[in-house]
């Protein structure tokens, strides 16, 4: 049962490997994400309730606030309600993955001074847990369509790639922001405010088309505003129209994203093993 | 050249640590300080700007963990690495499991590595022991089905049935490292690293699990790089051994020769002569105090080699039948071995010299604590030194490799063919 394969360690820099190791480590991966699910929801029996509160919560909301208060329109004649939830679907998964991906490396160290794994796996598997998470939240939203009896259109269909278009773009800013943590101890309190900063900003509880046309182009910078747009056109189908330089934007930036995220990852990844 | 197993080639590992340079002189002047707080300003800005770690501090240091390593280690062979603290074992080891990478050099490893650092890494307590035995298991390089396989093996092993599924927070320390043993006593890669992790726990355990861990690789040809601070335990298991010393190798060979040199550089309480008045603090008021033990024989101690040694002791009163006691135990206090004399029928108050000799100590080679005590039969005990300072006994020329201790006494063994039997019932 002899296992011959051939490991070379060299200084830093010399990594020909890389992403045939991560391939390798995948069964370590899904543990650890295993692992972090398990421990979230094993105590608290309120734990998976929670993760259906929250965003019914935020949507209770936001609807009051965005919806009646200011009387902000909504997409086409679908109800306020739903087209706010549609947008915090993906806006959840977003900041519950980038918040608790952000510590994930801080959080692993001493497991990460003693075995060795490919780093990504830890920041990944945080993510996952959130995808966990998205995945309850579709169900509510599957219960809220049944109530407004609404039926999305054929655009539905696309939803599953915008959620692996959300997933990338969730994974840049978190590999990014657990780097920088790792080197400034004290991000981890930028972070929140970061997030919190993004939902008022990002078309969650309001449209993004009630951005002024002129702007619209420069709002997509913005990489969760395409996705979000994306996600409300397949749930809400013909009752909103599909910004495309807008969604092109997003997408440049979450690919730029994800380039500086992972290339800082590497960064920190090799020089800072010794300061975990 | 082929067939090597771990090919070292010209390992360095270089840390930089910043310190504070020393306390303010009384003439340091406000323009010197002001100097130092820029320059480290300075310094913290450039690293920033550069992506470097900020180190700490107004005076930087180069300080080299290890420098141009060379080693070649040939499957099967079990390799002990010693040397003092702070040596770069600890280092080697990290660079060999892939943690930290070297600063310069090259290593080169033929096949699955698995290393034991820490016991217990990365069990986490809110999950179950069924559940941590597949987390670490993981942890330590073991696939899902191998786990599965083995699953029943490491039970029984740990000994923790009735609780597998009760959140590890709950077990006993005991339990808890029983469990951790356990998963890694079923470890099978081609080259397995083990850290001082046996300095930990309840050590007729450890012996269990050592004893596996040698079995099983010893039997599959298995490469084992053990470091320890225990020369029994490293002269028991390991054919050669590495000596690190202050980041450099000293000397890679054959245990029987490295040992000995190691030894020669100073290990503490292998002194000569031990103070045993300053051991003991009892009230300097005692009626009768032992002063001092000086070993006659050679240090260290050998197992089956006579020792000899002699006590000084001190007496106001006049001693009437007197005997000494010389005693062998575990660290943990386990008395296992004691010699007794009797001194004389009656002896004024003064001081004594004693001499004693024993034809062959039957000690396993192992690290043991030594007590000393002095009664009469009168007056019970007088002074005693429980086990304070330790010494070490190696093997000797007769010893078998065992990872028994304890103590071995010869005996007559008749063997016979047993035609009448054919076989087990």
């Amino acid at each position: 049962m002899g296992d011959n394969r051939v490991t070379i360690i060299g200084p830093a820099g010399q990594e020909p490997h890389y992403w045939l190791e991560l391939w390798r480590y995948r069964e370590l991966f899904l543990i650890l994400a295993w692992r972090d699910l398990a421990v979230r929801y094993k105590q608290t029996v309120i734990g998976v309730m929670w993760a259906l509160i929250r965003p019914l919560f935020g949507l209770i909301i936001f609807t009051i606030i965005f919806g009646h208060v200011a009387g902000l329109p909504s997409e086409g004649s679908a109800p306020y309600p739903l087209m706010v939830f549609a947008g915090m679907l993906p806006w959840t998964f977003f900041s519950t993955g980038l918040a608790e991906a952000s510590y994930s490396l801080a959080n692993n160290a001493n497991l990460l001074s003693k075995v060795y794994m490919p780093w990504l796996i830890v920041p990944t598997a945080t993510v996952v847990v959130a995808l966990v998470e998205f995945l309850i939240g579709l169900c509510v939203l599957l219960a809220l369509l049944v109530w407004f009896q609404f039926l999305p259109g054929w655009q539905i269909a696309l939803l599953p790639a915008f959620v692996i278009f959300l997933f990338i773009a969730t994974m840049g800013p978190s590999l990014w922001s657990t780097a920088l943590n790792v080197r400034y101890r004290d991000f981890r309190y930028v972070v929140p405010f970061l997030v919190q900063f993004g939902l008022y900003v990002s078309p969650v509880g309001f449209a993004s088309s009630i951005v002024p046309e002129h702007w619209r182009l420069f709002y997509s910078i913005n990489p969760m505003v395409g996705i979000i747009d994306g996600f409300r056109w397949c749930i809400l189908g013909s009752q909103t129209h599909l910004y495309l330089p807008g969604l092109a934007m997003s997408a440049g930036a979450v690919g730029l994203c994800l380039w500086l995220g992972i290339r800082q990852f590497k960064k920190v990844e090799s020089s800072f093993a010794d300061l975990l | 050249m082929s067939g090597t197993i771990i090919t070292v080639e010209n390992i360095s590992k270089r840390y930089v640590i910043g310190y504070h340079s020393g306390h303010p002189e009384r003439h340091t002047s406000f323009r010197e300080m002001i100097a130092r707080g820029i320059d480290e300003a300075a310094r913290r800005a450039l690293a920033l700007v550069r992506g470097q770690p900020i180190v700490h501090g107004d005076r930087i240091e180069e300080f080299w963990a290890l420098r141009n390593i060379n080693l070649e280690i040939q499957p099967g062979e079990i390799v002990g690495i010693i040397g003092h603290n702070g040596a770069g074992k600890s280092t080697l080891l990290k660079i060999l499991s892939r943690i930290t990478k070297p600063t310069e050099g090259q290593i080169v490893l033929r096949g699955r590595v698995a290393s034991l650092l820490e016991i217990g890494t990365g069990f986490h307590p809110e999950l179950t022991g069924r559940e941590n035995i597949f987390l670490n298991g993981a942890m330590l390089g073991m696939t899902q089905r191998e786990i599965k396989a083995k699953f029943d093996e490491i039970v029984a092993f740990a000994e923790v049935g009735r609780f597998l599924d009760t959140p590890v927070k709950r077990f006993s320390s005991g339990m808890y490292v029983r469990l951790a043993f356990a998963v890694a006593a079923h470890l099978e890669p081609e080259i397995l690293i083990v850290d001082e992790v046996l300095a930990v726990g309840d050590a007729e355990f450890q012996r269990k699990c050592l004893a596996k861990m040698d079995e099983a690789c010893r039997r599959q040809g298995r490469t084992i790089l053990f470091v320890s601070h225990n020369m029994g335990a490293i002269a028991s298991l390991c054919a050669s051994t590495i000596w690190l010393h202050r980041g450099l190798l000293r000397m890679y060979g054959p245990t029987r020769q490295v040992i000995p040199d190691y030894l020669a550089l100073g290990l503490p309480n292998q002194n000569r002569v031990v103070r045993l008045e300053h051991i003991s603090p009892h009230n300097n008021s005692a009626p009768v105090r032992l002063l001092t033990l000086e070993w006659l024989s050679d240090l260290p101690l050998q197992q089956g080699e006579p020792i000899r040694g002699r006590v000084r002791l001190h007496t106001r009163i006049p001693l009437k039948g007197a005997a000494i006691e010389f005693g062998f135990c575990t660290p943990e206090g386990t008395r296992l071995l004691t010699y007794e004399g009797d001194g004389p029928k009656a002896g004024d108050a003064g001081c004594y010299s004693v001499e004693f000799e024993a034809d062959s100590l039957p000690l396993s080679p192992d690290i043991y604590g030594v007590e000393i005590g002095i009664s009469t039969s009168e007056l019970g005990d007088l002074d005693q030194v429980s086990a304070a300072f330790q010494v070490q006994v190696l093997p000797g020329l007769k010893t078998r490799r065992s990872t028994n201790t304890g103590v071995r006494l010869a005996s007559t063994w008749a063997w016979a063919a047993d035609r009448g039997r054919s076989g087990p019932e």
